[in-house]
């Protein structure tokens, strides 16, 4: 087994592991911890498919950003194990199940399509990942796109601002 | 790596996300399963950008054909930092009104 493929299932196990335990952790700061295990797992998927720079943007915007903007919410709110609303076990059973009904229809669907046979995702190679080209097709032609998500940026501010405020 | 193994990950993933948002009563806990079920699909769309940009060399060796999937994740990210703080500004505007995050409170809108 090469170095490559050992780490996809290194992260694929971890992100797997880190992700069932967002769920059934029952106190919300560990939740968050496992959550930020998990987006770093697949930073670590993206870098395996040399896409450096989403690599990156994900460290910074998910497990920097947004996670720490979580856990201020968290701290803020003094949530812990104790204060945690639980569902009965029947709704959990049925969630679980519902859940899983979707992953076994999709997962034998992607089984049955004879036409994703013999594609392999090549690994640790192409040029598409890299800031550089990025950089280009990102100010040549999506550049107004780009400046629209920086007016979306702004309402976002001016929401959680006027949504924040004690009306 | 197949592709079938990534397809198989990131369903994986956002089952768990489904599952999560399904048996959870914490109102940020189903929002940061929201969050893991963007992450899976944003890392099958860079799996498919690859197998695209690799199918596109193999006639031309310098194309850039799947450049946009990635910008795509790159926008797609850009939209869910915005998602965050008007959907935890909301979550803090709940917890003040009624002093708790269970989302079954909210039902108390369709009145």
């Amino acid at each position: 087994m090469s170095i490559t493929q050992f780490l996809f299932y290194f992260l694929t196990v971890l992100a797997l592991f880190s992700a069932v335990m967002v769920v059934v952790s029952k106190n919300p700061v560990h939740s968050v911890l496992w959550l930020i295990s998990v987006f770093f797992a697949i930073s670590g998927h993206y870098i395996l498919l040399n896409a450096q720079f989403l690599a990156i943007v994900n460290i910074i915007v998910y497990a920097g950003a947004i996670m720490v903007l979580f856990l201020f919410v968290i701290m803020l709110m003094n949530l812990n194990a104790s204060t945690e609303p639980q569902k009965n076990n029947w709704l959990k059973l049925a969630g679980i199940i519902a859940g899983g009904c979707f992953l076994m229809v999709l997962v034998s669907l992607v089984k049955q399509a004879n036409e994703l046979n013999n594609i392999a995702v090549t690994m640790g190679t192409g040029e598409i990942g890299l800031i550089k080209n990025l950089g280009k097709a990102l100010f040549n032609d999506f550049v107004v796109p780009f400046e629209i998500s920086s007016v979306l940026f702004l309402s976002a501010m001016v929401g959680a601002v006027v949504i924040g405020k004690k009306a | 790596m197949p592709i079938q193994y990534y397809i198989y990950l990131c369903l994986a993933l956002f089952s768990i996300g489904i599952v999560g948002v399904l048996t959870r009563r914490n109102a940020i806990i189903v929002f940061m399963c929201i969050e893991l079920m963007l992450n899976a699909v944003n890392l099958l769309l860079v799996a498919f950008s690859k197998v695209h940009n690799t199918m596109a060399l193999a006639g031309d060796k310098t194309s850039m054909a799947g450049i946009e999937a990635q910008l795509f994740v790159f926008f797609i990210m850009v939209v869910a930092a915005a998602e965050v703080s008007v959907g935890l500004a909301i979550i803090v505007m709940m917890y003040r009104n009624v002093h708790s995050v269970d989302i079954n409170f909210l039902n108390r809108l369709k009145n």
